[in-house]
């Protein structure tokens, strides 16, 4: 008896210390990971604070010698901050809230109705998603610089419209679910509508309720956290494009645009303070470009922050199954 | 045609739809949002770019006129297979470095959602972390990374730090420092590490749908077994894997489609040097057209070989 004992203890023991052992590893991997993820952002924002000639200096690691805010300064002026984040705040938001409906009534009819080609149309949605989006870039270009419905506006105005340097193609590329990614969307809102139980909506019709009221009032509210995580990615993929913001938008500079070109403005208002160098200094180059990626990703770490329970949630909870 | 009739029905002398035709009218008034995208807008694209890649464009100041190229049609893709010594080999390279990474992602991002769905102190804060690729890693910002790294390296010479600011970590310096390792030993190693990465920053949205389908698995299956007596890798091999197997299906396609159209990978920045750089639209198209059937044969053998293995656990 006492022998049986002894040996389930040593057994737990081994056991117990196995255990450890593992989470020691796992621990490790974790923070390895995680470091890798956030080195370069530390990097970036350490690299904001300096001043040039802390670049050149080897004793220099991550903290500046020579603290200084003038980075942000030079970046938020060169980027006409202020402005630039309230247009591109207004423009992902009115972009990843229409297109999260579209995709929506997309997903849910593709997820829950039978109707003919039903699978021939669902890789239509998969064929979206794999075309490289320079091979319809002129098309597009030229579709919104000659913009016409049906020769309408053409017969009304005697000339097509222009859409370019207006939001407008934003609009209608995500109202019709041609926005960034949108295939991705339709497809995850499908696996997780499918993943819903029938019961449901069966209970809502034998109540006298219609389709698309069942759908509003039953099918969407349980979809939140799913739609908090559509609704992120959309703002977040609106947020730092640059493709479709500089083929659409030509003067009206939004927040990607900005910092595309912050590194060029920025050294030629440098020249203009009487700096004299004759090549544009590549560390001059990594250092503003380095602060204005912190002022570009810091509006969407606070979002994910604030989404972040949902976001995390929503995914758990969204059943993804193929 | 069998499946039209179905959707209509014949009462007093008309035909009306049936229950079943009003389920399908109301299924496609619910995906109109996508059908007139589609058929309207990028429908017409599609075609648009596919006749330029059959023709010679000149831009004048009314527009633009298409001409076509020689070979009756063809002349850019023959310029792009017979005449063009760089692309061949270009495109072969670029495919076979992507296809590389593609696995190394998978596993990568199973194994991180693996460790993520354990239970351990802290874990909220590591799933956040893990999720933030999603968000640093998109569009201007990566695209700038690049650049960056460009820039350095081009100025490796003039002793600018060049190490500290392009690679996270010195390995390569680490390495030579202090190990007596070869060096071409060392510049695989560092270069493994360094594209540790680039696989980290590219598995966001593979860990998140991999997180996804753990969290569904019922846990009595694994209680089920554990009183059987099935050990921790039984479970994993018997279990996890078949009950996660759709959602590989789902990742790689996800991951191909992923890496593939990624703006910074070479054939994609090709591409728009053609057409931007060179103004060479018709050619430009043509190589983007050559390389989307690329991806798509490769997408539907991946996806062929794969589906062939994937388990449903309710065949619906």
């Amino acid at each position: 008896m006492k022998r049986k004992k002894k040996r389930m203890q040593r057994h737990m023991t081994l056991a117990r210390s196995q255990r450890l052992l593992w989470s020691i590893v796992r621990g490790v991997i974790i923070v390895g990971i995680c470091f890798t993820i956030l080195q370069p952002l530390l990097l970036k924002i350490s690299v904001s604070f300096m001043q040039e000639k802390d670049l050149y200096d080897a004793s220099v690691k991550y903290i500046a010698k020579h603290f200084t805010w003038n980075n942000y300064k030079l970046a938020v002026s060169v980027m006409d901050y202020g402005w630039v984040f309230f247009r591109t705040l207004w423009l992902s938001i009115g972009v990843s809230i229409v297109q999260l409906a579209a995709c929506l009534l997309t997903a849910y009819g593709f997820a829950r109705f039978r109707f003919p080609f039903k699978k021939l149309l669902f890789g239509c949605v998969i064929v979206t998603m794999i075309v490289p989006p320079q091979v319809i870039m002129l098309p597009l270009f030229m579709k919104y610089r000659f913009f016409d419905l049906f020769g309408i506006f053409k017969a009304v105005t005697g000339s097509s419209v222009n859409l370019i340097d207006t939001y407008w193609p934003f609009f209608i590329q995500s109202m019709t679910t041609m926005g960034i990614r949108n295939g991705l969307y339709i497809y995850m809102l499908r696996q997780f509508f499918k993943g819903m139980p029938k019961e449901l909506e069966e209970a809502a019709f034998v109540d006298g309720c219609g389709k698309l009221r069942t759908f509003v009032q039953i099918m969407v509210p349980s979809a939140i956290p799913m739609m908090v995580t559509v609704f992120l990615f959309g703002f977040v993929w609106q947020w730092t494009d640059v493709f479709y913001t500089s083929l659409y938008l030509n003067k009206v500079k939004v927040m990607s645009t900005a910092l595309n070109s912050l590194a060029v403005n920025a050294y030629q208002q440098y020249e203009g303070f009487g700096g004299s160098m004759n090549f544009i200094s590549p560390g001059f180059v990594s250092m503003i470009n380095h602060t204005g990626t912190i002022l570009t990703i810091i509006p969407l770490i606070i979002l994910y922050v604030f989404c972040q329970k949902s976001f995390v949630e929503g995914i758990e909870r969204s059943g993804i199954v193929g | 045609m069998v499946i039209h009739m179905n959707y209509f029905k014949k009462r007093n002398g008309k035909w009306h739809l049936s229950l079943t035709g009003k389920e399908a009218v109301c299924g496609l008034l619910f995906i109109l949002p996508f059908l007139i995208g589609f058929f309207l807008i990028f429908l017409p694209l599609i075609v648009e770019s596919l006749k330029f890649s059959f023709s010679d464009m000149q831009v004048g100041t009314e527009g633009y006129t298409l001409t076509k190229t020689s070979h009756s049609g063809f002349g850019h893709y023959v310029r792009a297979f017979a005449v063009d010594p760089d692309f061949n080999l270009m495109l072969l390279s670029g495919i076979g470095q992507i296809l590389i990474q593609v696995p190394l992602v998978l596993i990568f991002s199973f194994f991180a959602a693996n460790l993520l769905n354990q239970k351990f102190h802290g874990r909220t804060v590591a799933r956040s972390i893990m999720f933030l690729p999603v968000i640093i890693s998109s569009g201007v910002v990566i695209a700038l990374e690049h650049s960056d790294l460009l820039v350095n390296t081009l100025n490796t010479t003039t002793d600018l730090s060049g190490g500290e600011l392009s690679s996270y970590l010195n390995v390569m310096g680490f390495l030579t420092e202090y190990t007596s390792l070869p060096d071409s030993v060392i510049s695989v190693l560092s270069r493994a590490v360094n594209g540790l990465y680039d696989i980290v920053i590219a598995s966001g949205v593979q860990i998140l749908i991999f997180l996804a389908g753990l969290q569904s698995i019922s846990p009595s299956l694994y209680e089920a077994s554990s009183m059987e007596g099935a050990t921790q890798w039984e479970n994993f091999w018997k279990i996890t894997f078949p009950m996660i197997s759709p959602l590989i299906l789902v990742n790689s396609v996800y991951t191909v489609i992923d890496l593939f159209t990624n703006e910074n990978n070479e054939i994609m920045r090709e591409i728009k040097r053609t057409i931007f750089t060179e103004v060479d639209y018709g050619f430009g198209s043509a190589m983007a057209w050559i390389y989307f059937v690329c991806i798509a044969l490769l997408l539907l053998v991946i996806g062929g070989v794969i589906s062939k293995h994937v388990f449903y656990y309710d065949e619906r």
